[in-house]
């Protein structure tokens, strides 16, 4: 996408935060449409995220979590999609635990595919909510300096914020110890600092990630007491960033490992909760523009 | 305030370069001053010490010792160790993480620091493990022990066999400027209960470690400095291709540096004669040929340092078959004289051989000592290079008796050492 269809899925977005707000939550944009939540890999907040979108705007939706379903017994993703297929979705809604698998699914249905996290690939629709947080709260995304800290190696969400970050103008940096980055990171696009308070001067938002417990006894990071120490986020680092820095986390977060309680329920300065809400808009926002998209689009608008 | 004033020495400080006739002052344990015109004679109420012309040097500074404290005290431990120490010239050691338990978290590391204290001879320094238990396996906190004041981090005497362990753990010390040290020996290559692999090996029927095991982790830990931009010194090397290895990769830019003991440029395989176990090493020592390799290795820079890799045993550690006994001897009080002979034997100057043994190791971990330079702490070392002696293993003050030095004629002697301007052994008295 470039920075105009960007923006003006935000623009979209925005709408349909005011719809969520209010009392009358329907919409019938996806009256008759079939929508299938399809996680290979468990994500409760994202699949009610992409549940409730959906719901919202009229699509039937079902959940297939593939946990219990034909792939534990040997199906592989293609025969699965072909199976899908037979029953005529409208839209899938894809999370899958390696990189490329959701495109690789995507060439094979005949319906619109959105990607909810493709192994260490992308999130397309986190950062996208991630944009609508930061616009609606610093009014715009351009010029701003964007610290994105902790696991950057295993991380999808990095890697989306990185491109739309950089898309529409802002600065992006990444903090994380060496061994939580990937290689080559610095031709992203971006400024890689391995010192936090270094990393963290000047910065508009300072973007947290999830640092999964197996990888912190001692494999990646020695010690949650250590990784804490030098790259957790409590109320001194945070000082180091601009006064009105705000603070983003795309949960579940680890109190005590990346993020200090203190700061992650600052009213004031957290963002994270926003980001939750932000996170239905901009997915009803997606299925709105997909569905204009479908086969016979048009057909139930007025 | 107290004055302390050599007078009728000879000067010599390796890292300046200095080496001339002259005097030294020491006010509240600084060096105030030192020079070849200081003084006519020495002020009345300073304590003099007439050097009748021999070297004054900066202390030695050990960069690997075994302490053996805390765990197995019987063998050795901060007040044994500090008295070897004083006797054998050394004003500053750093001792490996390898006691029961290691010291692989930030406690430990204080604990090191609280009992050098408390024993006050020397400046003892300690490396952190750089995994847990010293395992292997996962990385130890690096960036909260070293700032308790650990300087390096090494899993001792076990090599770092995991490539994946050894590249994380030089991308994650880097970030926090430290080193790491390796026992560069492929295990899988190296039986502990072997000697050096060859024609004696094979006589007397033991395993051999060939000198390949040594190369072949080297090589693959040089790709991997290459890959992370880390900080990689390797411990003890023995061999001729180990020292091939460190000399390419100084060629090619690396940020690397060895060292090695004197077992290994005094001693050679044949030492291990009728399976004595006081010449079990490890590494093991090694041909006539990877020993004149070593002596290269120090005169042409290959090698930065030479440490004592001092590392006390009892009896019972050592009064067993060859496969059993306990790998390693003792350092502190044989530092001196055994590198000296790199000196009588023409291989290297006197300020060389020094350096390898002050401000080479010195600068490598980042330590102040092993300089003679007004300003700095009063290390200093007071010794003959020219007295001829046997080294007598009953005199030494470590705990242990392990060396296959005893009886060696050897040239060199320690006269006094000082420590933070005061003197903490004189070999008059003591």
């Amino acid at each position: 996408m470039g920075p105009d269809e960007i923006l003006g899925l935000l623009d979209l977005s925005e709408s349909y935060v005011e719809m969520n707000r209010g009392v009358d939550k329907k919409a019938s944009v996806l009256r008759g449409r079939t929508q299938i939540n399809l996680f290979f890999e468990p994500s409760t907040r994202t699949q009610m995220s992409f549940e409730l979108a959906g719901k919202r705007l009229g699509a039937d939706v079902l959940n297939m979590s593939v946990a219990s379903s034909s792939t534990k017994k040997g199906e592989t993703l293609i025969d699965t999609a072909m199976t899908l297929n037979a029953m005529h979705p409208d839209v899938l809604i894809v999370r899958h635990h390696d990189s490329g698998a959701v495109k690789l699914l995507s060439e094979k249905v005949n319906c619109s595919v959105i990607n909810a996290g493709d192994g260490t690939h992308e999130h397309p629709t986190q950062a996208l909510l991630d944009a609508l947080t930061i616009r609606r709260t610093k009014g715009r995304i351009g010029g701003l300096l964007v610290a994105i800290c902790g696991d950057i190696l295993h991380s999808r969400v990095a890697r989306s914020n990185i491109h739309l970050l950089n898309a529409l103008g802002a600065r992006v940096r990444l903090i994380a110890p060496p061994t939580l980055l990937p290689s080559a990171a610095d031709r992203l696009g971006v400024e890689i600092f391995t010192d936090m308070r270094k990393g963290l001067v000047g910065c508009d938002i300072v973007m947290m990630l999830r640092l999964q417990t197996e990888r912190m006894q001692g494999s990646f990071v020695p010690s949650i007491r250590e990784y804490f120490h030098f790259f957790g986020l409590d109320r001194a680092k945070l000082a180091l960033a601009k006064p009105d820095a705000f603070i983003m986390h795309p949960g579940p977060m680890n109190r005590g490992v990346e993020i200090d309680s203190e700061v992650a329920d600052d009213i004031d300065r957290s963002l994270i909760r926003q980001q939750v809400e932000m996170g239905v808009a901009v997915r009803m926002a997606c299925l709105d523009i997909l569905s204009k998209s479908l086969p016979d689009a048009g057909r139930n608008t007025p | 305030m107290s004055r302390l004033a050599f007078y009728n020495v000879r000067l010599v400080d390796p890292a300046s370069g200095r080496d001339e006739p002259g005097q030294l002052m020491a006010i509240d344990g600084i060096v105030a001053d030192l020079g070849p015109r200081l003084f006519e004679r020495p002020p009345e109420d300073a304590q003099a010490i007439d050097g009748k012309d021999v070297v004054l040097a900066p202390a030695l500074v050990d960069m690997r010792v075994q302490l053996r404290e805390p765990g197995e005290e019987h063998k050795e431990n901060f007040e044994s160790a500090s008295h070897a120490a004083v006797a054998g010239g050394v004003g500053t050691m750093v001792a490996l993480p390898n006691t029961r338990p290691p010291v692989d978290e930030p406690s430990l590391v204080e604990f090191v620091e609280r009992r050098a204290k408390a024993v006050g001879l020397v400046d003892i320094r300690t490396y952190g493990a750089l995994t847990k238990a010293l395992a292997g396996k996962e990385l130890t906190e690096i960036g909260l022990m070293a700032a308790a004041g650990a300087v390096g981090f090494t899993d001792a005497t076990h090599a770092v066999a995991s490539a994946l362990v050894m590249r994380r753990a030089l991308s994650y010390a880097k970030t926090f400027g430290q080193f790491i040290l390796q026992h560069p020996e492929e295990p899988a290559l190296a039986s502990e209960a072997g000697m050096n692999e060859g024609e004696i090996a094979t006589r007397l029927g033991l395993p051999g470690i060939p000198a390949a095991a040594e190369a072949i982790l080297l090589d693959r830990d040089m790709r991997l400095v290459e890959l992370t931009g880390g900080r990689y010194h390797a411990a003890h090397i023995s061999t001729r291709l180990a020292v091939e290895v460190i000399r390419a990769a100084k060629r090619r830019g690396l940020e690397v540096t060895c060292d090695t003991a004197p077992a290994y440029f005094a001693l050679n395989e044949t030492a291990v004669g009728d399976y004595r176990t006081f010449a079990k090493l490890s590494p093991p020592l090694r041909s006539e040929d990877d020993r004149r390799a070593i002596v290269e290795g120090l005169t042409d820079g290959t090698i930065d340092a030479i440490a004592s890799d001092h590392a006390p045993h009892d009896q019972d550690s050592k009064r067993l078959p060859f496969a059993q006994a306990a790998a390693g001897i003792l350092g502190l009080e044989t530092l001196l004289p055994l590198s000296l002979e790199l000196f009588h034997n023409n291989h290297l100057k006197l300020q060389t051989v020094l350096q390898k043994i002050t401000s080479g190791p010195a600068a490598l971990l980042g330590l102040e000592a092993g300089r003679l330079e007004r300003g700095r702490r009063a290390d200093l070392l007071l010794f003959d290079p020219d007295h001829p002696h046997r080294i007598d293993v009953d005199g030494f003050r470590s705990k242990s008796k392990n060396s296959p030095f005893d009886g060696r004629p050897v040239e060199g002697k320690v006269l006094m050492t000082v420590t933070g301007g005061r003197v903490v052994y004189d070999a008059r008295t003591g």
